[in-house]
């Protein structure tokens, strides 16, 4: 038996012993009322289309949710129950979430795309409401009076005036089912349910909108947590992998000797080029992993050298090209123009370098259940990628999401879970396999690079008319972002599954930096083939907004360019040319909070002295979210450094949860971004990654960290919710480049803004 | 194999290991202490940190045999009688961390240092923490805690 890690729905209903409760609904005609069937012992996952796929009340009146959503480190289970205990008015610690488990909690497509709070929460919070809404019925019968001499205060009913009248929720539904049917819509992110339970009016809330302390935070300070490193199984084995010498080298040969002298050394697992070692305990299979001697032939030269990736990019075929915007005749206006601005923006292959390299513990069992603990965002595409890569039906597989180190997409916790499945499915026992640094710095998967040739059209007028862009970038799906095919995995790749998964995804004007109205406009979007088509060490997919920090470091600081060719403050500039009402205003709390110095970029130069200062300003605005952010920056003359002394973030996501979750998720986005902007850049060979630690591949550090970062928050509670995960890494690293333009004249248009990169800039200026 | 006594928050344990294991694989592995962790195997992001003799310590970079005949404490063991370490109080008031993975070498490293120097300057503090790596960027909140705790150190003592 596994260690229990969390309650599964029905050994909920198990242990709880309660009885089956069903309920008429007043409008059963629209909403026939489901009954319960036996439900069979197997692990796939619960219809969504019943309440208590959702939602359970136990004996004690805890309410227990079941969401296909994991936690990924910004606090969304909090919030969630913060959703739950509003609509449900309950004391917040008396909701529990069961995340991501496959055999107790509907497929909602796993965490992606800032979604969790603006789509997934959906069908809770209307579950929740449903709950509400069934509970009422049953104490209006109990207390024998109408619903609406009712109310409700921590889970219990009471007739109002009538204090000696009350029943708990715990009275009316412990330990039952609350089996009523709901109507489905919409799958994955957008999966919905609804019912005759409508939710509370915004304006009433009481819990949501209010600070809570994130519920994971204390057991995680306490050391009493668990993370999926920690998942330990009876009998369990542990695994290494061993990767190819490079690029499309395949196996030729080993020699084990040296492994099996290893005490605690198990076996050696070999299928076409995934060679994995097993052993007793983890230094054992560390030292065995070290030790194999393999024989690999001579990697391919797939990739340019690093000095000439952008200009490999720029004359690379086009495979897929997509217009995202267009109006007026932008090339007309150009070939009129008084005056034109052109400019080309790069930003380098990036790693999720996650903090925990990667980790699962997979106990295949090919005529049994098989069950595998991950962190990966998404179990249920999981799920169905593992049914397929061991040719099982996927109502045999289970996928037990357990929180591993924070992902910011598909790292590659995915392939290390498929490791996990491999090695176990060949050593016939459980087995955890945990990455090395350097199999997910080098070896997982990649955010793309991106190149952005910018031009526009200024009149004689001194007016900015036309603005012309065009991205060439490797696609953002090269590798799936949804795990839900047995090629996804590199592990797979490495067995001979081709990856049949790619998409292209291009980075888009419009989508991924914000649409500016500009008289005329357009934007064009190319993909460029990967360098090499399975097992690639430089492989792309989504990492932290997609797109979005490369296309917006482009389209940002060129914004901040016509605006200096036009002699206008970049944030006054910016108002001019924008429609949307939110936008401007998170535009101008930034400015507000922060003092902002209107006048054109660049500062006129202070006298004397090796350090330059200056501001500049970025703005996202992400699928109905909007950030602005304003950079300070000291520059270093002499050697290129750039340190940033002062964010100040004005955010506005609609209808904000939990406040202090989203202030720190955005200060973490903040800093995780300054070392995108600053640092970050994947290193590679002609067929490596030589980016494999935290040396060869850096990013903030402690004295990266500016002086003060404030967070000015936007709350809209008459609107619904958007996404807060990512929208705040987008902008930082073009309003860091503008605030480097301002402080210095020096335009820097290479991603990270490395000292070399301002320097050369810098140099530059001066020779000008 | 050899076996091995050692000493790890106050109670002695025998395991029977290769004495040249990072102690690191021997805590979670022999001992099931979860709270340091793999981050590199390399010593550049203090994610397996464990005090030895008070001094916080890379266990990834400490072979078991020289942990022999030393006081070791690990996360699990800072708490007292139930009771947060003011250091994790102030981290927990702070609600410091995203995904928290790596704060087993942020706690410890603090500790160490307050430990040392209740009034760490803003340049002793990152000068501490320079060699830890937070991949999500909880920095800001990693300092509001530290000075925090650093209040409550300088109250108490």
């Amino acid at each position: 038996m596994a260690p229990k890690l969390t309650v599964t729905r029905r050994e909920f209903v198990k242990d709880a012993g309660g009885l089956l409760i069903g309920f008429s609904l007043a409008d059963s005609a629209v909403l026939p009322r489901v009954l319960a069937a036996a439900s069979p012992e197997t692990v796939a996952a619960p219809s969504p289309g019943r309440l208590d796929s959702w939602l359970r009340i136990d004996k004690e009146g805890l309410v227990h949710v079941f969401t296909g959503k994991p936690e990924i480190g910004m606090g969304v289970g909090t919030a969630y129950a913060q959703i739950v205990a509003e609509e449900l008015d309950v004391p917040l610690d008396h909701v529990q979430l069961v995340m991501g488990d496959t055999a107790s909690t509907a497929n909602q497509g796993g965490v992606g795309g800032s979604t969790s709070i603006m789509l997934g929460a959906k069908p809770l919070r209307n579950a929740a409401a449903n709950a509400r809404f069934l509970l009422t019925q049953m104490a209006s019968r109990r207390l024998g009076v109408p619903a609406d001499q009712l109310e409700v205060k921590e889970g219990v009913f009471r007739v109002k005036g009538d204090a000696t009248k009350s029943v708990s929720y715990a009275d009316l539904a412990g330990g039952g089912d609350l089996n009523d049917a709901l109507k489905v819509s919409g799958d994955g992110f957008g999966l919905n349910v609804e019912g005759p339970g409508k939710p509370k009016d915004p304006s009433t809330y009481t819990i949501v909108g209010k600070p809570a302390p994130r519920v994971d935070l204390p057991p995680k300070i306490l050391g009493h947590f668990k993370y999926v490193t920690d998942v330990r199984v009876p009998g369990m084995l542990h695994g290494r992998v061993v990767r190819p010498s490079g690029v499309g080298a395949t196996f030729v040969s080993m020699d084990e000797t040296s492994a099996k002298a290893i005490p605690g050394f198990v076996k050696t697992v070999v299928k076409a080029n995934f060679v994995g070692v097993v052993a007793e305990n983890e230094w054992a299979a560390i030292q065995a992993a070290k030790a194999l001697k393999v024989t690999w032939t001579q990697p391919k030269q797939a990739f340019p050298e690093q000095m000439d990736l952008y200009a490999y990019m720029r004359s690379a075929p086009v495979k897929a090209s997509k217009e995202t915007l267009k109006r007026g005749d932008a090339a007309a206006a150009l070939s009129n123009a008084a005056k034109k601005v052109e400019a080309s923006y790069e930003f380098p292959f990036q790693s999720h370098a996650t903090m925990g390299p990667g980790c699962a513990v997979a106990d295949v069992h090919a005529d049994g259940i098989t069950t595998v603990w991950s962190g990966g965002q998404k179990p249920h595409e999981l799920q169905k990628g593992f049914a397929e890569l061991l040719r099982v039906p996927i109502d045999t597989v289970r996928v037990v999401w357990v929180e591993d180190a924070g992902s910011y997409g598909r790292p590659g916790f995915e392939d290390a879970a498929a490791d996990a499945v491999l090695l176990s499915e060949a050593a016939g026992k459980p087995v955890r396999v945990q990455w090395m640094r350097e199999d997910m710095t080098a070896w997982g998967t990649k955010g793309p690079a991106v190149l952005c040739d910018l031009s526009a059209a200024i009149d004689a007028q001194g007016e900015a008319t036309a603005v012309q862009f065009t991205s060439r970038a490797f696609s953002g799906g090269e590798t799936h972002f949804r795990p839900g095919d047995a090629g996804n995995y590199l592990g797979a790749q490495l067995t001979g599954i081709p990856n049949t998964t790619g998409v292209d995804e291009f980075a888009q004007w419009g989508v991924e930096a914000p649409p500016y109205a500009f008289q005329n406009v357009h934007a064009m979007a190319h993909v460029i083939p990967a360098f090499y088509d399975s097992a690639s060490p430089l492989r792309t997919t989504h990492l932290r907004d997609p797109e979005g920090p490369a296309t917006s470091f482009a389209v940002e600081s060129f914004i901040d360019e016509i605006a200096a060719a036009t002699g206008a403050d970049p944030i006054e500039f910016r108002l001019k040319h924008l429609e949307d009402a939110r936008a401007k205003a998170v535009l101008t709390a930034a400015a507000q909070k922060a003092g902002w110095d209107t006048r054109p970029s660049p500062k006129k130069a202070a006298a004397g002295g090796d350090v330059a200062t200056g501001r500049g300003i970025g703005l996202s605005t992400r699928n109905g979210t909007y950030v602005g952010t304003v950079a300070e920056v000291q520059v270093n003359r002499k050697t290129g450094a750039v340190r940033v002394t002062r964010f100040v973030c004005a955010h506005d996501c609609g209808l904000i949860i939990n406040p202090e979750a989203l202030r720190t998720t955005i200060e973490a986005n903040l800093i995780q971004s300054l070392g995108r902007g600053l640092k970050e850049e994947v290193t590679f060979d002609r067929s490596n990654v030589t980016s494999v630690d935290w040396v060869t591949y850096p990013v903030a550090r402690a004295s990266d960290v500016p002086d003060r970062v404030e967070v000015v928050l936007i709350n809209h509670p008459e609107l619904p919710s958007s996404g807060a995960g990512e929208p705040s890494s987008r902008a930082t690293a073009a309003a860091i480049a503008n605030a480097i333009f301002d402080a210095t004249g020096a335009r820097v248009r290479q991603a990270p803004l490395t000292p070399a990169r301002v320097k050369t800039a810098l140099d530059a200026v001066r020779s000008a | 194999m050899s076996a091995a006594s050692l000493k790890v928050n106050g109670r002695v344990h025998h395991v029977d290991v290769d004495p040249k294991c990072p102690l690191l694989y021997v805590l979670r592995d022999n001992l099931e202490l979860n709270n340091p962790r793999f981050g590199c195997g390399v010593g550049q992001c203090g994610a397996c940190t464990v005090l030895v003799d008070n001094r916080a310590v890379r266990s990834c970079q400490w072979i078991v045999a020289n942990a022999i005949g030393k006081e070791i404490v690990t996360l699990e063991g800072v708490e007292t009688a139930g009771k947060p370490h003011p250091v994790q109080a102030a981290f927990i008031a702070e609600q410091t961390f995203q995904c928290g993975y790596c704060l087993n070498g942020w706690v410890m490293t603090t500790k160490a240092l307050l430990d040392k120097n209740p009034s760490p300057s803003d340049a002793e503090m990152r000068n501490a923490f320079e060699s830890l790596v937070c991949r999500c960027g909880s920095h800001v909140g990693i300092f509001a805690a530290v000075r925090r705790a650093s209040q409550s150190a300088k109250r108490s003592a």
